[in-house]
């Protein structure tokens, strides 16, 4: 089982994070791993992606045509990758941040409203785990157990009393994701 | 018990495996995209463990002087850089070829010429095998195409520079420094003592011992006749070398009708457009030359008894296709791809690129 997942959106918004801790959480679940950003001048409000990969085999190349699943959180994300999904696939996005209708009606498009969720919850950090939880609901690619393992191994020991709170914006993500 | 596997950068795998190999001393300057070899270096704080130096130069030429001096010392020393801080250690290189000086160069490619991009790139392959520095001098050059291999040829590297007393270079870019992937780092070897480094090093300025003359470390030789002997020297070297340090990686090439070749990400690459083009029903294979120098042009040249044709694959205008082209000596069609400036090519393009160039040529 392989899962080639795009996720992009500005950055500051967690983007890198996220993948970092999906590319853990794959990693203690045996899985070979490949975590590619997009990197450069980037800044808080640039554009920012990432590339993971999960596989049970070796992972070829880190550079892709296309994708399994996009995760989109910025307009100028969904401009770029929407055309990339395969037939197919799953593109989830934010609803706060996505003004025009997603045209290709050969995939499976789901929604995620965590940026109200997390204003709801009074936490905009824990925007990119609502998000990873709607992606982990959809595509159960990795088991809890080891994305709560993913957590504590990408974030540094200083904020592991975080973990719980990232661990209820996943299980929120799971709950508000919506297919359109 | 099984090694631990960790998740990390290839320039954070660079460092961490430098430590566990028991280097000496790492002396250099922040570039993009490299800046996590010494971010590593100093968040590891090995000074306080194994001993090791970690030092951030005033400037590039600065960090490989540094060098110069502690390898005249018999000391494992590094440093790390991408193009344009490689290109100003340029003199530093070609005179520590020249006063016969192992250590370690590592370059994490981006775009070039001048300052250029900090996106991938792999046209510092000239630069690095044909001799970025003056004189008859060769580098041994290694191109991971993983983060396992980062970690690995840190120590291969001051292996085959301490066998050969000569410069090596790790030639990676930014796509395997920025990416994460499983690595399995080396196991700790603590830093060599100043007796294993005496006997190790005999040639070393250590502080002169009574009963031998005085080791001198320098690439000055006035006199012609004896600089041609030096030069004649170090020809045996590298012949040596290429005699006994080829090092490549063949990926479906035994029944293969058609054949890329490609180095570095490049190859992780062209991995995937061998697996599509299998797919397709199209018999391609790839081989991964992983010393740059010394070129696989052995295998290259049987190859071209076998294959329809070859597309040279690189993140540049075109470099190595040359050493390809040497190696199959017109026996084949050898084509180019690349991307220039950063761009780098998704394996679509790379398939297209084969079809057009090296199945259906038009004319």
């Amino acid at each position: 089982m392989k899962h080639e997942i795009i996720i992009a959106g500005f950055g500051g918004q967690g983007v890198l994070s996220m993948g970092k801790i999906l590319a853990y959480s794959g990693l203690m679940e045996g899985k070979e791993v490949t975590w590619m950003p997009s990197y450069g001048p980037e800044q808080r409000g640039g554009t920012a992606n990432v590339t993971v990969i999960l596989s049970d085999d070796p992972i070829s190349s880190p550079i892709l045509n296309e994708y399994d699943i996009a995760v989109i959180l910025n307009q100028p994300s969904l401009d770029k990758f929407e055309s990339k999904v395969k037939p197919g696939g799953i593109l989830i996005y934010d609803g706060y941040g996505i003004h025009s209708e997603i045209k290709r009606k050969d995939i499976q498009v789901y929604r995620v409203d965590a940026m109200d969720a997390a204003a709801e919850m009074q936490n905009a950090k824990a925007f990119n785990m609502l998000i990873l939880g709607g992606l982990l609901k959809v595509a159960p690619m990795v088991k809890m157990e080891n994305v709560l393992l993913g957590l504590k191994k990408s974030l540094p020991a200083r904020h592991h009393n975080l973990i719980p709170m990232n661990e209820a914006a996943i299980q929120k993500g799971m709950e508000i994701i919506q297919k359109v | 018990m099984a090694e631990e596997v960790k998740l990390m950068k290839g320039n954070e795998a660079i460092a961490h495996a430098a430590i566990r190999y028991g280097v000496d001393g790492y002396f250099g300057y922040p570039i993009t995209p490299q800046s996590e070899v010494l971010e590593t270096f100093m968040a590891e704080k090995p000074w306080e463990t194994t001993g090791m130096v970690v030092l951030q130069a005033e400037s590039e030429v600065a960090a490989i002087n540094m060098i110069y001096g502690g390898a005249g010392t018999g000391k494992r020393v590094m440093t790390s850089s991408s193009s344009p801080g490689v290109s100003l250690m340029q003199e530093g290189i070609s005179y520590m070829a020249g006063a016969e000086l192992p250590c370690l160069v590592v370059n994490v490619m981006r775009g070039g010429p001048g300052l250029g991009t900090i996106q991938p790139s792999q046209a510092d392959y000239f630069q690095t095998v044909k001799g970025g520095g003056h004189g008859d001098y060769r580098l041994i050059t290694l191109a991971p195409a993983s983060v396992q291999e980062m970690a690995d040829f840190v120590g291969l590297g001051f292996e085959l520079a301490f066998k050969y007393r000569n410069p090596a270079v790790i030639l990676a870019d930014g796509i395997i420094g920025q990416m994460m992937e499983k690595v399995v780092l080396p196991p700790f070897h603590p830093r060599r003592t100043d007796a294993e480094v005496d006997a190790e090093c005999p040639w070393a300025a250590r502080g002169k011992k009574a009963g031998r003359k005085r080791n001198v470390i320098t690439s000055l030789e006035l006199d012609p006749a004896a600089m041609e002997v030096n030069n004649n020297r170090f020809q045996d070297k590298y012949k040596d070398i290429e005699v006994h340090e080829v090092r490549y990686e063949e990926y479906h090439c035994e029944d293969a009708e058609y054949m890329l070749v490609a180095f570095g990400s490049s190859a992780r690459i062209c991995q995937k457009v061998v697996e599509i083009a299998r797919a397709e029903g199209i018999m391609l294979g790839l081989l991964r030359p992983i010393t740059l120098w010394p070129f696989p042009s052995e295998i290259l040249s049987q190859y071209a008894y076998q294959v329809k044709g070859m597309l040279v694959v690189e993140l540049n205008a075109g470099q190595m296709i040359e050493d390809v082209q040497l190696a199959v000596e017109g026996r084949v069609p050898v084509k180019h791809f690349g991307r220039l400036g950063g761009i780098v090519f998704t394996p679509d393009e790379v398939l297209d690129a084969l079809k057009r160039l090296i199945i259906n040529p038009t004319k």
